[in-house]
């Protein structure tokens, strides 16, 4: 594939693709940035240690606890049970009682992990007897857990993404973007606070992403199936990937050739993957049961997405029955995305893939079935790639996702960090001049325009105190969360009515399509 | 004021993340204060026994805390509580206390905007990270729990004044610093020299010297008054001096009594090998009630007296330095010095006392090439002797990556900082250089050195010593870092000297 023409699209300067030449440019680059951006990492975990020290959920909150439970038991069942029954109804292992309902990359983490915890504190993995277990070290160690993975997946995939689509661009830009990625309050919150894994298939999302950057198709597809393997909630950017590799496989001179190799590559990683579970049908199907879930309803709880927000004027779950829901949702979801990814089968580029991702995870977000708070940071990670090229955009989105999971994060107990995490991530979104502050912030002139801001800013902060100080009245005792969850729904469709509207115009403007061999 | 603004407001947000972490008995003993001041009448306030911690800081103090009990009562009446708040842990007290040091911090944030009003933006910066973004303020301050960054805050605010050269200003905030924690009064001596001569010196040395001498009267009286008017003053003064603990704290601070007690068992060690009958010493160095005799087998008894004595020798050239050239530039470097020299040969020094010379010259480091240098080495040795305070293992990654992050910080940008001073580039071109401008080598083969053996120490102290030796010498850990630290404090003491002495 090797390919010698140089690429104007984006605008930021040529780039000779001589393979050899750009892995020294990238070297040299790295060595000039250094100090910035080890400064940035070293932050970035900082921060998630300090996040640690909080609460998690379910903490202390007996029979069920919560996902730190969850992940916990995980270890336990994976460590001490074969991989044939690790989806299946057994003594041990009481699907009712936190079931693994991730795919297999999960379990193998898990596994990787248990082991971990097995050799530093036995009793907090022992099968059956270690249920609730809570003590200070298994804490620690459950902790770690996630700071390793979080530092040897996300953050590289991360610097990899920033290195490659940004390189052109002056240090402070490039050090502002990384850090925008890596300081999300919503990622630090929930993997850090809430406890879970989303930086492992978020990093091997960004990974992916990097390697279609650098023209690394294959291994793209690799680690986007790895990243699917994890969770499959994943899947929110798989005609974003599917619509781009299609619209870059067609351009070549051997089309079929292109890709049938990919999906050769996939095939065989999903195998290498489900490998235990090959030897049947059943198998297989037991396992996809524990996946998609379709018994639970289109929505639960307070989410802001269409089905919830619109059930107040039309009562989803009572008109209609389970079958037709699912149906529905479908087609929303299938009609939302299809502008989207036949852009980018039409019109394959760099930006445009960016853009498609932010679009088809936001369809999904807000058409799905059964879809959880926490899911807005599939659209939240996917604008912050993007936070150099919209900066106004990501810090509204980012303010407003924030402001949806808020609910979430209070039950929780996480209340104080989530508010150090949100003014910290909004003063360095605005950095000041002596670290090379961000260029594109505008000086916004006195008038309408500042106290539209102002007001819009007070309103944020005064929701916030309200949910946490004022008792709802008893005949609406979640008349907060519905509020909360029909403004964040209403600032999304704006923002991804737009953000879908400028995908299309980028096939408008003067870029030229990619010209492959 | 954007800029430092922006380096609280950083510093705020982790401050506020450090809420949950360990908190140490100082916790106790300020909620305990509070419950005392709020409860009590002023005449019990140093008189009371409920508990044992009782007020050992001076009334300013006890008038701030009796401030702060007034909106706790309201947020949650059993933190005032004499009886029923004794080692009360809820949230609200947690967070009321942990916010309280938040807020009181800023009175740092506006002494040192103060101070780098008329810096360069780049300066200003670089004082921002050095003292705002302290390790030692974090570690000591929001975990440990103290009320540091407050009161290092006054005296910031009063060298600020002095370097204007209103002076008269200033000896009033350092006079209410001492009514705050007398533990500041080492540089008594520096402002009183200098007061003399910058203040009292020409034709109105008479009224000027008067009013000094009210000044610091009514400031005395407005804070010991009522226990003057009430005859406490005995029982004021022993809580305030309580010079029965013994030489050393439990933790010996890296001073030049840890080197001297070291030396002794040392010599004491060989001469008992050749064969000359030495007594080994059976008490403790840091025993509270052991008396004001430590016992040391070879060299010279030390007391009280004797170390306030060497304080003041110690600090006697800068005295006379400040004598004859009393000029507002170099009033921070004094107070600096005084109060090294009072951390090096004081009586039961603590290493939090450690913070007060670091601080202020975080101020002094963006003067020249050596005073960067100097700081940079000076805060890693100051912060890293100050690690033993947080000994929970949830609080390991936070000190060692929190310092880790600070020092490269502070190296990186004054490297480039003074990179830039090197090539001759001016200082404001900060804003149009790339980023991948000239980095001047800031610490010395020495300083890298010593550097390295501070992470030896640690790998040591922390995997090494119980893999390889198990339960034996226990204390040996502790002991390595305080003694490795003295050298770098020494260090630090004979380069300030030499910086005094040779300007202008």
């Amino acid at each position: 594939m090797e390919t010698t023409q140089t690429k104007t699209m984006e605008g930021k300067g040529k780039e000779e693709r001589n393979p050899t030449k750009k892995s020294d440019r990238v070297v040299v680059w790295l060595l000039h940035r250094k100090f910035t951006l080890l400064s940035i990492l070293l932050f970035a975990f900082f921060l998630r240690i300090l996040v640690s020290l909080h609460p998690y959920s379910g903490a202390r909150r007996p029979p069920m606890f919560g996902d730190y439970e969850a992940q916990r038991h995980w270890m336990e069942i994976t460590i001490n049970i074969p991989p044939r029954e690790w989806y299946k109804n057994t003594t041990f292992n009481h699907l009712a009682y936190w079931g693994l309902d991730y795919p297999p990359l999960t379990a193998y983490q898990s596994y990787f992990h248990g082991i971990f915890l097995r050799a530093l504190d036995p009793n907090s993995v022992a099968l059956s007897s270690s249920r609730g277990y809570e003590t200070p070290l298994s804490k620690l160690l459950m902790r770690w857990t996630v700071l390793s993975s979080d530092a040897l997946v996300f953050f590289p995939a991360a610097l990899y993404f920033v290195i490659v689509y940004y390189a052109g661009r002056k240090d402070d830009e490039v050090a502002w973007q990384l850090a925008m990625i890596l300081l999300l309050p919503g990622v630090i919150l929930i993997d850090h606070g809430h406890f879970q894994y989303n930086c492992i298939s978020l990093g091997l999302t960004i990974g992916a992403v990097a390697a279609i950057i650098s023209e690394n198709d294959v291994l793209a597809s690799v680690l986007y199936c790895l990243a699917l393997n994890h969770k499959q909630m994943s899947a929110y950017y798989a005609p974003a990937f599917f619509g781009h590799l299609l619209g870059k496989c067609i351009r070549r001179k051997n089309p079929l050739l292109e890709t049938m190799k990919l999906g050769f590559v996939v095939f065989g990683t999903f195998i290498i993957v489900w490998w235990p579970y090959l030897s049947s049908v059943e198998a297989i199907l037991e396992v996809l049961r524990r996946l998609a879930p379709f018994e639970r309803g289109i929505y639960e709880d307070y989410v802001a997405n269409f089905w919830c927000s619109t059930s107040f004027v039309i009562k989803w779950k009572r008109l209609f029955s389970m079958q037709t829901l699912r149906l529905l949702s479908f087609g929303a979801t299938l009609a939302s995305i299809l502008p989207s990814t036949v852009h980018q089968i039409s019109v394959p580029s760099r930006q445009g893939f960016l853009y498609a991702m932010l679009n088809s995870s936001f369809s999904f977000y807000l058409f799905s079935f059964q879809v959880h708070e926490k899911s807005v940071l599939l659209p939240l990670v996917a604008m912050s790639l993007l936070a150099l090229e919209e900066p106004l955009l990501f810090h509204w989105f980012s303010c407003y996702a924030m402001l949806s999971m808020y609910p979430l994060l209070c039950r929780d107990g996480l209340v104080v960090p989530y508010g150090a995490l949100l003014l910290l991530s909004n003063l360095l979104y605005f950095t000041p001049q002596v670290f090379g502050g961000h260029r594109r912030r505008e000086r916004v002139s006195f008038g309408f325009r500042k106290v539209l801001m102002a007001l819009c800013l007070l309103s944020f902060l005064v929701i916030h105190v309200i949910y946490l100080s004022v008792t709802p009245p008893k005949r609406y005792p979640f008349i907060f969360e519905a509020f909360i969850m029909v403004l964040c729904f209403s600032q999304f469709v704006v923002i991804a009515a737009y953000t879908n509207m400028k995908q299309w115009m980028l096939q408008s403007s003067c870029f030229p399509k990619e010209k492959m061999h | 004021m954007d800029e430092v603004a922006w380096f609280a407001g950083v510093a705020t947000c982790i401050k506020i993340l450090l809420i949950p972490s360990y908190r140490s008995t100082d916790f106790e003993v300020h909620r305990h204060w509070l419950a005392l001041t709020h409860s009590l009448p002023l005449s019990n306030w140093y008189s009371d026994r409920t508990s044992p911690w009782t007020l050992d800081y001076p009334p300013l103090f006890a008038f701030f805390e009796y401030f702060l009990s007034l909106p706790a009562s309201l947020i949650d009446p059993t933190i005032v509580n004499l009886t029923q708040g004794l080692n009360y842990s809820a949230d609200s007290v947690v967070l009321f206390q942990r916010f309280s040091v938040i807020l009181s911090d800023f009175m740092l944030v506006f002494a040192i905007y103060r101070l780098t009003k008329d810096l360069p933006s780049s300066l200003r910066g670089l004082v921002c990270i050095a003292i705002l973004w302290s390790p030692s303020l974090f570690i000591v301050d929001h975990v440990h729990f103290q009320y540091n960054g407050f009161l290092l805050g006054i005296l910031m605010l009063s060298l600020s004044f002095l370097r204007e050269g209103r002076d008269f200003i200033g000896g009033l905030f350092f006079a209410v610093l001492l009514c705050f924690k007398h533990l500041f009064a080492v540089a008594a001596p520096v402002y009183f020299v200098y007061l003399l001569r910058h203040y009292c010196w020409g034709k109105y040395w008479i009224w000027r010297f008067l009013m000094l001498g009210l000044m610091l009267v009514s400031v005395l009286s407005v804070a010991f008054g009522p226990f003057i008017y009430y005859g406490q003053m005995k029982q004021v003064i022993q809580q305030l001096f309580p010079f029965d603990r013994g030489l050393c704290h439990a933790y010996w601070a890296p001073n030049f009594w840890t080197l001297y007690i070291i030396a002794d068992k040392g010599i004491g060690f060989i001469l008992r090998r050749l064969g000359l009958n030495v007594p080994a010493p059976t008490a403790s160095f840091t025993g509270g009630l052991v008396g004001a005799s430590p016992p040391f087998a070879i060299l010279p008894k030390v007391t009280p007296l004797a170390t306030f004595l060497l304080v003041l020798l110690s600090l006697s050239p800068c005295l006379v330095k400040a004598w004859k050239q009393p000029k507002p530039d170099h009033i921070i470097r004094w107070v600096s010095y005084a109060y090294t020299c009072g951390f090096l040969f004081g009586w039961h020094v603590h290493e939090k006392a450690s913070m007060h010379f670091v601080i202020p010259l975080g101020f002094v480091a963006v003067s020249s090439l050596e005073d960067a240098a100097h700081y940079n080495l000076l805060s890693v040795v100051s912060c890293y002797s100050q690690f033993p305070l947080l000994f929970e293992t949830k609080e390991y990654p936070v000190k060692v990556v929190l310092l880790l992050l600070h020092s490269f910080l502070m190296w990186s940008s004054f490297s480039l900082q003074f990179g830039k001073y090197a090539s001759g580039k001016k200082a404001n071109d900060a804003k149009s250089e790339q980023g991948c401008g000239e980095r001047i080598r800031l610490i010395g083969k020495m300083g890298r050195i010593y550097l390295l053996g501070l992470l030896v120490i640690e790998v040591w102290g922390q995997f090494l010593h119980t893999y390889l030796l198990g339960d034996k010498l226990p204390f040996v850990p502790l002991m390595l870092v305080s003694v490795y630290c003295s050298f770098g404090m020494v260090y630090s003491w004979g380069f300030q000297l030499k910086m005094i002495l040779r300007c202008t």
